[in-house]
């Protein structure tokens, strides 16, 4: 019963998905396209377990990076949230800084990781980690501050102290607005990853990326994009579930 | 029935807005018996709810003294209970965890008062609804848990700013008579209720005393004995004295919105 309600709602999907891989694999074979330009589905296909790229590795080092990242983002984020919410002093010292600090474009700044930090999953992750913390500290803070005024009268009727409002109140109030910006953050911290493997790496599927670039291996390029979206929706997924279980009064709250 | 729980003298709230100092009530002198129960009725913006507030000790008044069990009121005072308009529970907690809630933010032992918080869901009718989340109960059931909260911690006052304000007409009745039960109105042991709301009807069903207050800035413009007998029921609704009483109350906010309209 639940697989064919599933089926009604995406066989338009996978019909379309099917379509254009056809139609891809059809016109690469019948117009002689040169594979450097744009290599057939099936050859990519084969490229994805290709034994002369060490995929495991890659993958390993991307899915290290991306989850570092991501970890790293949800905590500096909702810490800084937290001492917005927390302190007005601390919202007006710190606001600004972050507006100004969010419109950097943050891909510029990898060149510089690489000067101070060098090569190496670390300064990966940071990139990875300053595109999408952003989002977390302001529904953090949001969603601290979105409390029935009603709400925060009858903690103050029982003389209840600051910290315990946050605790029993507001920070699980905010907990969705929390996990949505999370979903944000899953991808951000891909392009991160990334963008960092691009400027200096020896490892990752990003460095798998530039690589193809010399040897005109595109469909290994193409074979490490399916990968990278591979990790990146597995966390997404991920997010959407533990958001799912964790605030399930919140569903369709964005 | 003598004692005074609550005691108001000459209080008096302004506050500060955009356009300048507004005054939302002057010289409210007003008098609250242990297990009385006393409706505060009157136009929108008359400050009823403020005066509700300034009691429970959440807004302090800029002029007069409130007293409450012989008590200068300067902060908010933790021996009451208080219901609002919206149910306002939270949404992740089951309805026996939102009843708690008083006792944990009074950094009381929450799981030594289960016992009292199931009783209290009885009485209202919740029980089979404890381990419920509040989206899963109609709104009047809501304020029901609402008000169990609000009973938890046993407080001999109660505070009800519109409580079935957001309510349709037919549940509104059925809370009425169901707080009426749930007080106990012949109990000797019955708490005190300070209730505001915009019914006039309402107002006259469950109040010993109505209080009509006028709009900005409110001031007191008829304080008025209800002595339709109790154990009230629907049938008292019916009665010639709760018909009469009523319109008096009707004609006397009806003169003063009038005029306040035409001053606005």
């Amino acid at each position: 019963m639940k697989m064919k309600a599933l089926a009604r709602q995406y066989w338009p999907t996978i019909v379309l998905f099917v379509s254009l891989l056809a139609i891809w694999q059809l016109a690469v074979s019948y117009s002689g396209i040169r594979a450097y330009l744009l290599p057939a589905p099936m050859s990519v296909l084969e490229s994805l377990w290709a034994p002369e790229v060490p995929w495991a590795q890659h993958v390993w080092t991307t899915t290290w990076e991306i989850i570092g990242a991501f970890f790293m983002a949800a905590a500096v984020g909702v810490m800084l949230g937290v001492a917005i919410a927390w302190s007005p002093l601390i919202a007006n010292a710190l606001v600004p800084f972050l507006v100004f600090l969010n419109t950097l474009p943050k891909v510029a700044i990898a060149p510089l990781f690489l000067v101070w930090m060098g090569y190496g999953i670390f300064p990966n992750m940071l990139m990875g980690a300053l595109i999408g913390f952003f989002p977390v500290v302001i529904n953090t803070a949001v969603g601290l501050s979105q409390v029935e005024a009603d709400m925060l009268d009858l903690g103050r009727v029982f003389n209840a102290p600051k910290w315990l409002i946050f605790a029993k109140i507001r920070i699980p109030n905010a907990l969705p607005y929390i996990l949505s910006s999370l979903k944000i953050t899953a991808t951000a911290a891909v392009v991160g990853a990334i963008v960092g493997e691009f400027v200096a790496s020896q490892r990752g599927l990003g460095y798998v990326i530039v690589t193809t670039q010399s040897s005109m291996n595109t469909s290994v390029a193409f074979a490490a994009l399916i990968w990278i979206s591979a990790v990146g929706l597995a966390l997404y997924g991920l997010v959407v579930l533990v958001a799912h279980l964790w605030a399930p009064w919140a569903e369709g709250i964005d | 029935m003598n004692d005074r729980l609550i005691d108001l003298d000459k209080v008096g709230m302004i506050y500060e807005a955009a356009s300048g100092p507004v005054e939302a009530l002057a010289g409210i002198s007003l008098t609250v018996g242990m297990g009385e129960f006393v409706s505060l009725v009157g136009p929108s913006g008359c400050g009823k709810s403020t005066l509700l507030r300034i009691v429970a000790g959440l807004r302090p008044a800029t002029a007069g003294t409130v007293k409450v069990a012989g008590r200068q009121v300067t902060r908010p005072i933790a021996d009451i209970g208080m219901v609002f308009q919206q149910p306002v529970l939270l949404k992740w907690r089951s309805i026996l965890q939102n009843v708690l809630l008083p006792a944990e933010l009074a950094g009381k032992d929450a799981s030594g008062l289960k016992k009292r918080a199931h009783e209290l869901l009885e009485m209202a009718g919740l029980n089979g609804f404890a381990e419920k989340l509040p989206r899963e109960l109609s709104g009047g059931m809501q304020q029901r848990a609402a008000l169990c909260r609000a009973l938890l911690l046993d407080p001999p006052l109660l505070l009800m700013d519109e409580p079935f304000g957001a309510l349709d007409a037919m549940t509104r009745d059925d809370m009425a008579l169901e707080l009426l039960r749930i007080w106990g109105e012949t109990s000797a042991s019955r708490k005190t209720i300070l209730f505001v709301t915009h019914s006039i009807p309402e107002a006259v069903f469950l109040s010993d005393r109505v209080v009509v207050m006028s709009a900005r800035p409110g001031r007191i413009a008829a304080d008025i004995r209800i002595d339709v007998p109790r154990p009230r029921t629907i049938e008292s609704r019916a009665s010639e004295k709760f018909g009469r009483i009523s319109l008096d109350i009707f004609k006397l906010l009806s003169n003063r919105t009038e005029a306040t309209t035409v001053a606005a």
